[in-house]
């Protein structure tokens, strides 16, 4: 995994609610036995029409935005547990996605993949969102190292789980966490009761 | 000491060890895989080199990119039949069980999970998907995973959590005729949303859940992650244990014996504190249908979609063809689909054929009727339903995830209404463009003889 300490970028705004990881990579995609090439399809159906042409209103679509973080409606990645949604989001470029709600599952796929959840108000939402559609050339920093989110609509500290802070920081991953703990994993399968 | 909800104590006596003020390393006991969600973890482990840490814990399906047509002729699209490889080829190269393609106890992971007692109460279980929620139906600690942490799994057979919060849903009273398990859970969450468990796991509770058959039960926690929980459970009680009794991986004898004692002492203690409650009164309940693009969105059958200034609202109706303070009723439908992990059991054909029986459908309406395993379309022919069906002009198709997600060529088109079984109705779930209108197993039969939705309350009373 990359490692993610401080990130100064402008944002793509997706003002819209459940979006859901169907939205993000339709089950159609999902045939690939590997994590490239998602980021190609990432809401496909919102991108392009039948016949593959780009649909213009569409804010990936539009030359006004563009950068690594997406700025998105709340209950952003309900839905499925495809890990393919992150892998369409990372491969899209994005490295941090602001909502005011994740769904649980997209959350942890997130984070596994170096993506940063970054939860704010709906109120922090709603002014960010009103900037960057009067100012796309607005900038937004995001310190991990820190917890601090900076744009002009204020600055925000915002959470992440300390043990999730360290892995992303440093690009650790669960696996290399648990194989180390095999011993106390054994004793478990010994011992228990039930 | 407040007592132990049923959650904690299964969450509990799976932990293995505390990372100080960060999450736990919770102990998995069955690992749940199929072709979707599971190459690339194996490729990971490949990768740096780990082997499988307990492959006899780990069961096998092929079922969410397969065809339900012709399942004995190799599959045809080309990517399709290169996930199933793979599947079989990690399967044989690690000692993973594997019920593939055609296989007498092949089937929607999670029909086929506890229909062969893989699934007991007590135990905690994953899968790389979101309904592995329906196992907590047994009183399981159940619940979907991403494709990193199905490497974890393999790699050590943990998962690193957070302990989630907890819920509680009620439903008492008694329920009115003709309604069934997937009306009641569609009812809950129309009343609280899609992200009210968020950050929970849920327990239902109430005599509604009690009285409801295994079959019911389950599909009521199959669409747990609908409200936004990672899972929901079911307290195991009498039904649970003649259900599990006698299956195939079920204990025997003296390990039985011990297993049933433990499993008693697993229900909520009465002085349990939920984090948070909901409650509800059966008698509120009726037939439901969705007119939106997200499970939340239901009304009764009889109901009219809400009439209100919501731009959310006003994106779902228009990509639904729909009107604000409109009715369904009388709506004209070209497409009806029975399957999926939430109403593919032969408890669900049982009240679709008892509906169906003597009537026709249609002719305007494709019904597809999906078992959820093997098993299931077996026992339909067993018990006659498969003659029920046909001679009423249903098509009847093989086992698999078919048109709940729409992965292989089982896809609604463009535009098109489909009264379906199954759990979400997201935009382009079932096919590019496609409509879709959760409801009831037997919902969904009555729209396919009536070629529109019917109000059954007046139909069958
Ligand atoms: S039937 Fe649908 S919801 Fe169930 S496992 Fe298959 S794709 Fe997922």
């Amino acid at each position: 995994m990359e490692k993610f300490r401080k990130i100064t970028d402008t944002a793509v705004p997706l003002p819209i609610e459940n979006i859901d990881t169907d939205q993000i990579i339709p089950a159609r995609f999902l045939k690939s036995t590997d994590k490239q090439g998602f980021g190609d399809n990432v809401f496909r159906d919102w991108r392009y029409d039948h016949e593959g042409n780009k649909n213009p209103d569409f804010v990936l679509n539009d030359p006004t935005y563009s950068g690594s973080i997406l700025v998105a409606g709340d209950n952003f990645g309900c839905g499925s547990s495809r890990e393919h949604a992150a892998w369409a989001i990372a491969g899209y470029g994005f490295k941090v996605v602001i909502s005011s709600f994740f769904a649980d599952i997209f959350k942890g796929n997130a984070l596994n993949n170096g993506i940063l959840p970054i939860q704010v108000t709906p109120e922090y939402l709603k002014d960010l969102l009103q900037t960057i559609k009067e100012k796309p050339e607005t900038k937004l920093t995001v310190d991990l190292e820190n917890q601090i989110l900076s744009s002009p609509a204020g600055e925000l500290e915002f959470e992440i789980d300390p043990y999730k802070k360290v892995c992303m920081i440093n690009g650790y991953d669960d696996i290399d966490f648990l194989i180390s703990k095999k011993d106390k994993i054994e004793a478990f399968e010994r011992e228990r009761s039930f | 000491m407040a007592g132990k909800t049923l959650f904690d104590k299964v969450w509990d006596a799976h932990v293995v060890d505390t990372v100080p003020n960060g999450p736990q390393v919770l102990y998995i006991d069955k690992h749940l895989i199929h072709e979707v969600t599971s190459p690339q973890a194996f490729s990971e482990l490949e990768e740096r080199g780990i082997p499988v840490a307990r492959p006899d814990q780990i069961v096998a399906t092929a079922d969410h990119n397969t065809p339900t047509v012709d399942q004995h002729l190799p599959v045809r699209d080309l990517l399709s039949r290169n996930q199933l490889k793979q599947l079989t080829e990690n399967c044989e190269k690690h000692g993973i069980t594997l019920y593939g393609l055609g296989h007498k106890y092949n089937g929607i992971v999670h029909v086929m999970a506890p229909e062969l007692g893989i699934t007991q109460p007590g135990m905690t279980m994953v899968c790389g998907d979101s309904h592995t929620s329906t196992h907590g139906a047994f009183g399981t600690i159940a619940f979907g995973i991403g494709t990193s942490q199905v490497a974890q799994v393999f790699a050590s057979q943990c998962l690193l959590l957070t302990k989630p919060k907890s819920l509680r849903v009620n439903v008492n009273g008694k329920l009115k005729p003709n309604v069934l398990p997937k009306d009641v859970i569609l009812y809950v969450i129309s009343q609280i949303g899609t992200n009210a468990g968020t950050g929970y796991f849920c327990e239902y509770a109430g005599n509604v859940f009690e009285e409801m058959s295994m079959e019911g039960r389950m599909t009521v926690c199959n669409m747990s992650i609908e409200m936004g929980a990672r899972g929901g459970m079911i307290a195991p009680d009498q039904t649970t244990f003649d259900y599990v009794k006698g299956r195939e991986f079920a204990p025997e004898s003296a390990e039985w014996e011990q297993k049933l004692e433990y499993w008693k002492t697993l229900p909520t203690d009465a002085d349990a504190v939920f984090d948070k409650e909901y409650s509800f009164d059966a008698a509120d309940i009726e037939p439901m249908v969705t007119y939106g693009t997200n499970p939340g969105m239901g009304i009764k059958v009889t109901g009219r979609i809400p009439d209100k200034d919501d731009v959310n609202l006003e994106k779902a109706l228009a990509y639904m063809n729909f009107k604000k303070g409109e009715s369904l009723i009388d709506k004209p439908i070209n497409y009806v689909f029975i399957g999926s992990c939430t109403n593919s059991r032969i408890e669900d054909f049982r009240i679709a054929a008892n509906y169906v029986k003597g009537k026709q459908k249609a002719a305007n309406v494709n019904a597809w009727l999906v078992p959820g395993s093997q098993q299931v379309a077996k026992q339909l022919v067993e018990e006659g339903l498969d003659k029920v069906f046909t001679e009423a002009g249903f098509a009847l198709r093989q086992p698999g995830c078919s048109a709940c997600l729409a992965m292989n060529d089982d896809k609604i088109p463009e535009g098109e209404y489909c009264v379906s079984t199954s759990n979400r109705n997201f935009e382009g779930r079932q096919g590019q463009g496609a409509r879709t209108i959760l409801a009831s197993p037997l919902m969904a039969a009555a729209t396919a003889v009536a070629g529109k939705i019917t109000d059954i309350t007046k139909q069958l009373n």
